[in-house]
């Protein structure tokens, strides 16, 4: 093997990286954020809502989570135009992340809301409170706490999946490492430079999370 | 210029799912014996083994599969031989699934009380034989609903090989929509033929998870 690895276009390229890895970030705290609410939102219809809504919403989790991300990208982004609705590169990008996230964040929350005991929701309705209330503040904060290592684990798989973006022209770290091996024919390393970068972002991130865990949920449940 | 009709793009599209799925039982398989053996080395009791484990598990976790995949192409490309995209393809699949399979086996491992272990050796079986007689059967048991679980993320994860410029279900997609300038349907159906792959897989794996947890629902 007489190939001598050549790390100095990072002196040149580097501010092209950083610009990524904001992009990266941006659509991770947005995908993130959208996605747990819709999350939510499904978890609580397919576990207590209404029941004509709940096949719906089942129908939406399965079709999801068997399908690639990179083909329900591709649908986003080149498929739905042909309905009227068009859309950014970067719009397309967080609203299949957040699809996406939603489709995995109801079933791991669900699994949290339906290990509430049942005495839960009678003694909240028992304080008089409405079940919108006892929703929000007995059964779901509790069922985050339980579920909180499995819903951060797949927010990170989502922030490391979100590479396949740049198959759409969204600019995010990956798309950074093409044009950067465009310029350069230094793919390897720029594709190892940016494989170090998400490791790095997704330690970083597991911490964070771990931390706002820890935030959000300050022990008010003896266990 | 021909016109195409929704059967010529279906039917060019399940010639091209083939090579997902070859590439997936490959990927899977593979990966189950490299992850096998890694399992070997992680609950072994040498120093060394764990500790590169735990960091194989992290790398591979811990980054995108579309990384892994360039770098199985350019890294392998490197050694001066050409790469054709579907060894580069297989070669990242198999190390990135043997990363969860282990992860996943292990967790099924140390599910087996530690009780179980202090009998076997008390009476007097080897580590090899408490393996094959005593955990083995019982972390079998428990390791099939997730092992067919995390098939679904090797189906799915063969759709990224085609960035790579390997010509399965996601490329011919690509390609066909190219040739028709219809992405709505044909990508519309590309997710349908992985919702038809995968979707027996998850059920199955629900249904196994419900079969097999019996014995353990009352404890």
């Amino acid at each position: 093997m007489n190939y001598t690895f050549d790390y100095g276009w990072l002196l040149v390229y580097w501010p092209v990286l950083v610009k990524g890895i904001g992009i990266t970030v941006e659509l991770t705290l947005v995908g993130g954020v959208l996605g747990v609410m819709l999350g939510i939102a499904c978890a609580w219809a397919r576990a207590l809502g209404p029941s004509w809504l709940r096949p719906f919403v089942a129908g939406y989790v399965e079709l999801i989570r068997n399908t690639p991300f990179l083909i329900q990208l591709f649908f986003i982004f080149f498929g739905l135009p042909a309905l009227g609705l068009r859309m950014g590169e970067l719009e397309a990008a967080n609203f299949a992340m957040v699809i996406n996230l939603g489709a995995y964040g109801c079933e791991i929350i669900r699994a949290g809301i339906q290990a509430t005991p049942s005495g839960q929701f009678e003694a909240g309705a028992s304080l008089g409170m409405s079940r919108i209330q006892t929703f929000r503040h007995v059964v779901l904060i509790p069922a985050l706490q339980r579920i909180w290592p499995a819903l951060s684990s797949q927010i990170v798989i989502v922030m490391l999946g979100s590479a396949a973006v740049s198959q759409i022209a969204a600019e995010d770290l990956t798309f950074a490492a093409n044009f950067i091996q465009s310029r350069t024919f230094r793919a390897f390393e720029a594709y190892f430079v940016a494989t170090l970068i998400y490791l790095a972002l997704a330690i970083g991130l597991r911490q964070a999370l771990r931390g706002l865990g820890w935030t959000l949920f300050p022990r008010r449940t003896a266990r | 210029m021909d016109e195409f009709t929704t059967w010529d793009i279906l039917r060019n599209l399940l010639l091209a799912a083939r090579w997902t799925v070859l590439l997936s039982l490959v990927s899977f398989i593979g990966g189950g014996l490299v992850g096998a053996a890694l399992l070997f080395a992680r609950i072994g009791s040498g120093r060394i083994g764990p500790t590169f484990v735990k960091a194989y598990v992290e790398l591979f976790q811990g980054t995108p599969l579309l990384m892994q995949l360039f770098l199985a192409f350019f890294g392998l490309g490197l050694l001066g031989v050409d790469v054709p995209a579907w060894l580069a393809a297989g070669v990242a699949l198999i190390l990135w699934s043997a990363a969860f399979l282990t992860e996943i086996w292990r967790g099924c491992v140390e599910a087996i009380a530690r009780g179980q272990w202090e009998a076997s050796s008390s009476l007097g079986m080897g580590y090899v034989q408490q393996m094959r007689h005593v955990i083995l059967p019982q972390a079998l048991r428990i390791a099939v609903p997730p092992t067919v679980g995390f098939s679904v993320q090797v189906v799915k994860g063969t759709a990224l090989t085609s960035i790579i410029g390997f010509v399965e279900l996601s490329k011919a997609g690509t390609v066909v929509t190219n040739a028709t300038f219809e992405p709505f349907t044909v990508y519309g159906l590309v997710a349908l033929i992985y919702f038809c792959l995968c979707w027996p897989l998850s059920k199955s794996s629900q249904i196994l998870e419900r079969k097999l947890n019996v014995a353990h629902r009352n404890h």
